[in-house]
């Protein structure tokens, strides 16, 4: 079955206090090739059938108007995987 | 007359009946309202409470926001209607765009719960008229996702037009963008802010002040604005 997958991210210019507390615990654990970790959300929208067009707008549109805050967020990725 | 003050109650909500208690202690009739509804029961205000609804899945308020009852919350606040966001009820009505912003996870990526000192900003809204500009107050902060953000132009325009209801005082507890702590909408009538005004309302069960533990009854003067704002719209 198809699956259309959101990607949403905090905004790059945002604090990403989930990250920042990853890239913590990385530096601690003595991992050093990271300068940075974000942490986002990818959702999976299940289709029955084809993705046509307007299943992909309507993905389009929840992804902005419910999936996402554009306050805080953007929309980095919409993706149909088979 | 006596004015009638909604409160909603939505999977998770934890304030409810704190919020309903303090209607009553100021004097007015708590109407206790459910999400799933479509009917505001002809409340003359409104109060959505504070809680994790929903778990604060996808984002913290942001499904309750779309809960049926929410499509007359915005009627009600387009018409004028006094409505209060509390913590969770603030980040609703943000995600509902009936207020400017978003509410993010606490700087220190911690749950923070203490008595919290706040400047009044601005003394004009249905929520806020029983006070004074300047004035400092203390109530109860508790949340996990209370930092304030908007973009620099927005922020600036919020400042700019007095739409900053609230600052915190003292110590910035979260990592709020400009120290807010709560904002209104351009009318007045829509006012959300982190902490919470409904523990601060009975002198034994509010925060200490200098005179007497737990003595602190700060929060009174929101519903005492709101009763005045819906007395006055009577008249």
């Amino acid at each position: 079955m198809p699956t259309i997958v959101v990607d949403v991210m905090p905004k790059a210019e945002l604090l990403d206090p989930q990250g920042k507390a990853v890239t913590g615990a990385l530096t601690r654990q003595g991992v050093t090739g990271f300068t940075e970790v974000r942490i986002g959300k990818r959702f999976e929208l299940t289709v029955e059938g084809e993705v046509d067009e307007a299943l992909l707008a309507q993905a389009r549109q929840i992804a902005d108007d419910v999936l996402s805050n554009s306050v805080i967020e953007d929309v980095v990725g919409i993706e149909v995987v088979e | 007359m006596t004015a009638r003050i909604g409160v909603i109650t939505f999977p998770g909500s934890l304030d409810d009946r704190d919020a309903q208690r303090a209607i009553a202690i100021a004097g007015a009739e708590p109407v206790a309202l459910w999400h799933g509804s479509h009917d505001l029961d002809g409340v003359d205000a409104l109060v959505l409470p504070g809680g994790f609804s929903y778990g604060d899945y996808l984002r913290a308020g942001a499904i309750a926001a779309l809960a049926p009852i929410m499509s007359e919350v915005k009627d009600a606040a387009a018409a004028g209607m006094p409505i209060l966001g509390i913590c969770n009820g603030f980040q609703m009505l943000v995600e509902a765009h009936l207020l400017p912003g978003g509410l993010i996870r606490n700087a220190h990526q911690q749950f923070i719960r203490r008595d919290q000192r706040l400047r009044v900003e601005n003394a004009t809204t249905a929520w806020t008229s029983a006070f004074t500009e300047g004035q400092e107050i203390v109530i109860p902060l508790k949340n996990a996702d209370g930092g304030y953000i908007a973009s620099e132009s927005e922020l600036d325009r919020l400042e700019g037009e007095g739409l900053v209801a609230f600052r915190y005082a003292g110590v910035n507890p979260n990592g709020s963008l400009r120290d807010i702590a709560g904002i209104t909408n351009e009318r007045g009538n829509v006012v959300g802010l982190m902490p919470h005004p409904e523990h601060a309302v009975e002198e034994g069960f509010g925060p200490d002040t200098t005179a007497a533990m737990r003595s602190g009854i700060d929060g009174r003067a929101f519903f005492d604005s709101a009763i005045a704002a819906v007395v006055a719209a009577a008249a």
